[in-house]
């Protein structure tokens, strides 16, 4: 082994910084999945009527797909049965401030680095705190309702304007899109739910952290966003969670509906367990995001910095229906050790001079794959229509993969279609480069790697570029500060 | 500063360097020339630590130290430089945050305190004129899309910053039109004083006319066969190097 390689060996293999369990008392129902199942947790939630059906389509269609095998992914068999579908942290009663929650949950969110009471002077983020399933805390709420920005807990949502999520729900995602979102829309036990009012430009950055903390429990995450005429809002998602040694299975829907001339940002940062150095444990992460651009000259964009899972399958895409709607993918993906990635984008354009852009910046590292998935369909009558996409793949050592799949259908002569793709394997003459200028190997792959992801953190928010950042580094390079 | 003493270097198994000894002291110029392939940029690079450069004999002594014992950041940051024959392209990493970083490890190293943004863009713009290299380049990616006589001025611009005791300029006149090559030169000879010295690898006499060495050595086939002062440049110029490869 060559001096570089050790040191991109040791670097690459840092063990994951936040594994850790809070202990809180938790209320899980048994294991397993069936009818009942479903509607035990339609019960506990106190969910109307129409949830019920809802939910039960889902399981009934669910129960006839079969998990999806085309992706590049080798999944170990999931048993269904042996997963519990709801877990709640026990609540007495809501909190009027944060001296009544509990005091572990307080020091998880000091381990994260993600203080509530900071993040609310600090940052202005009003934060909807999601763990295990069922919303803890909403902060900024009330500033947000004197515009009429709606912004809680889907559960909350249900209870308070269920007509409003009755005739959005399942638009982007229909409950039987795929196995996944089938799961997820027979069984999901919380998310967020927002709504930002015809004209209204949501004043702060909407945010939300994940974590999955009880050990088994499969976390279907729903969110829903929906932003009216002439509104705008961006949305943040950041996730760590605990380390395990079984694997937990994770499938969340996100949908985004974007009525006439509205913006919607939607930017994630995702650092999952991803497993030991030798590919034990970690997250399984099968998420349906989807965007529908329904107005004209609507936008919705996508950006993405995935570091974490074991396993990742996630094509967060856009559909374009407005006319002059435009969509945007941007994305980094990270794998390393055993870490499989088959990650990507869809835009389908269906209004006329409709645009869309795909940046996808694939990195690998120890025994990894990571591939890009993507598909870009121009329909006949999307005249005028263009798609520029550009994927490119890093490579730290030999004996990680990257795989790029694109698929292009345009179905007009008066659209463009332009797609970029690259492959390179970071220079050793590149790091001889900068320790002849006395920079290290671990800098030179950290300034290297930055240099090569900085297009798509250009389009995070500032604090949230800066702990994407942090993140490449710990996944990467160990104890580089 | 740098003693080689009886140095025998491998490639990929096949001995380049068979039994080098030089003394270089400071404020000294040494040239080593030599035709293509006689080891002059293995001998560049040896001294640098590229790793693929296997020493099987003899030794290096810097500054009193055993040389070969360094890491390639070390030797930078204790004072040698090498201006690289075919600089790399690092893009995406703009040439403003690359040099700072390198500045600061430099002064880190030193136990001086590191530059904020305002000291180096300071620093940095007096460089530049030394070389007068255009401002804008430093907003660029690390010599990506340089031309190749702004990748050469760049590499010198480098060498301003980093203040080198030995800079080592490998081929550094290769695919340089003559004002540029004036340019490098006189950014070179500024950067001159007593306490620092230069090596000059060149094929050609040309470089030497305006970074003038007080020795040059002529290195044939893995041995350096001939030293003398400068006039020794003008004579293998109009000899050339048939010259040498007849009496070896």
């Amino acid at each position: 082994m060559t001096d570089q390689d050790k040191i991109l060996s040791d670097v690459t293999q840092s063990e994951y910084k936040y594994g850790f369990v809070t202990d809180i008392e938790t209320d899980i129902i048994d294991r397993g999945l069936n009818e009942d199942v479903v509607r035990t947790i339609w019960e506990k939630k106190n969910e109307p009527a129409f949830m019920l059906e809802f939910r039960l389509d889902a399981f009934r269609k669910w129960q006839k797909m079969k998990m999806p095998e085309w992706a590049y992914l080798k999944i170990p068999p999931i048993d269904y049965q042996s997963i519990s579908y709801y877990a709640a942290p026990v609540q007495k009663a809501k909190y009027t401030n944060l001296d009544e929650v509990d005091p572990e949950l307080i020091d998880t969110f000091n381990k994260l680095g993600i203080p509530l009471e900071e993040q609310k002077l600090l940052a202005g983020v009003a934060v909807d705190v999601v763990m295990d399933s069922v919303s803890v805390k909403t902060t900024f709420k009330e500033t947000l309702a004197e515009q009429g920005i709606i912004f809680c807990s889907i559960s909350d949502a249900l209870q308070e304007h269920p007509d409003l999520v009755r005739k959005y729900i399942g638009q982007s995602v229909p409950v039987a899109d795929n196995y996944f979102a089938a799961l997820n829309s027979a069984v999901f036990s919380d998310g967020s739910f927002c709504y930002i009012p015809k004209g209204v430009r949501c004043p702060m950055e909407l945010s939300t952290y994940f974590r999955i903390n009880a050990a088994n429990t499969g976390q279907f995450e729903r969110t829903l966003i929906i932003a009216d005429d002439d509104s705008y809002v961006s949305y943040l998602e950041g996730c760590t969670a605990p380390m395990r040694d079984e694997n937990q299975l994770h499938a969340a829907v996100v949908e985004i509906i974007a009525l006439d001339r509205a913006e919607v940002k939607y930017s994630t940062v995702q650092n999952w367990y991803p497993g030991d150095k030798n590919g034990k444990g970690g997250i399984y992460n099968f998420v349906t995001k989807r965007g529908i651009c329904r107005g004209v000259s609507s936008k919705i964009s996508w950006t993405q910095v995935e570091t974490g899972s074991a396993i990742t399958w996630k094509y967060p895409s856009c559909v374009l229906i407005g006319n002059n709607s435009v969509g945007e993918f941007n994305s980094v993906a990270v794998t390393n050790n055993h870490q499989q990635a088959d990650t990507g984008s869809k835009m389908i354009h269906i209004g006329k001079n409709t645009k869309s852009t795909i940046i996808s910046k694939g990195i690998s590292a120890g025994k990894s794959d990571n591939s890009y998935r993507g598909l870009v369909k121009i329909m006949p009558g999307a005249t005028n229509s263009r798609n520029f996409s550009q994927c490119d793949s890093l490579l730290l050592n030999d004996t990680c993969g990257a795989h790029t799949f694109p698929y292009i259908e345009v179905g007009n002569k008066s659209s463009k279609v332009e797609h970029e793709a690259t492959t390179s394997k970071i220079g050793e003459d590149q790091i001889f480069y900068c320790n002849q200028r006395g920079i290290d190997t671990e800098k030179a792959i950290g300034m290297i790697v930055n240099g090569y992801v900085k297009e798509v953190l250009n389009k995070l928010p500032m604090e949230f570029a800066v702990e994407a950042q942090k993140l490449l580094q710990i996944s990467l390079e160990g104890s580089v500060g | 500063m740098l003693t080689i003493k009886n140095l025998y270097v491998s490639v990929d198994g096949q001995e380049i360097l068979k039994g080098i000894n030089l003394e270089v002291k400071p404020g000294e110029v040494h040239a080593i020339m030599g035709p293509n392939g006689s080891g002059k940029s293995t001998l560049a690079n040896v001294l640098v630590g590229k790793e693929e450069y296997e020493v099987t004999e003899g030794e290096i002594t810097y500054m009193g130290e055993d040389l070969l014992e360094k890491s390639p950041e070390d030797r930078a940051k204790e004072g040698i430089f090498l201006s690289f024959q075919y600089p790399v392209e690092i893009p995406g990493v703009p040439m403003v945050n690359f040099l700072k970083t390198a500045v600061n490890e430099h002064r880190k190293h030193r136990g001086e305190k590191e530059l904020n943004a305002g000291e180096f863009l300071k620093l940095m713009r007096e460089k530049m004129d030394l070389v007068d290299m255009h401002p804008t380049l430093a907003n660029r990616s690390v010599n990506e899309g340089f031309s190749g006589g702004e990748k050469k001025k760049n590499e010198i611009f480098q060498m301003a910053l980093l203040e080198p005791k030995l800079a080592v300029l490998d081929e550094t006149d290769s695919g340089l039109d003559i004002d540029a090559l004036k340019t490098v030169a006189h950014g070179v000879n500024a950067l001159k004083t007593k306490d620092n010295a230069t090596i000059v690898v060149t094929h050609y006499q040309r470089l030497l006319e305006y970074i003038v060495p007080d020795f040059v050595h002529v290195l044939y086939d893995g041995r350096i066969v001939k030293s003398a002062g400068k006039e020794l440049a003008f004579e293998l110029e109009e000899k050339g190097y048939d010259w040498i490869k007849k009496e070896n």
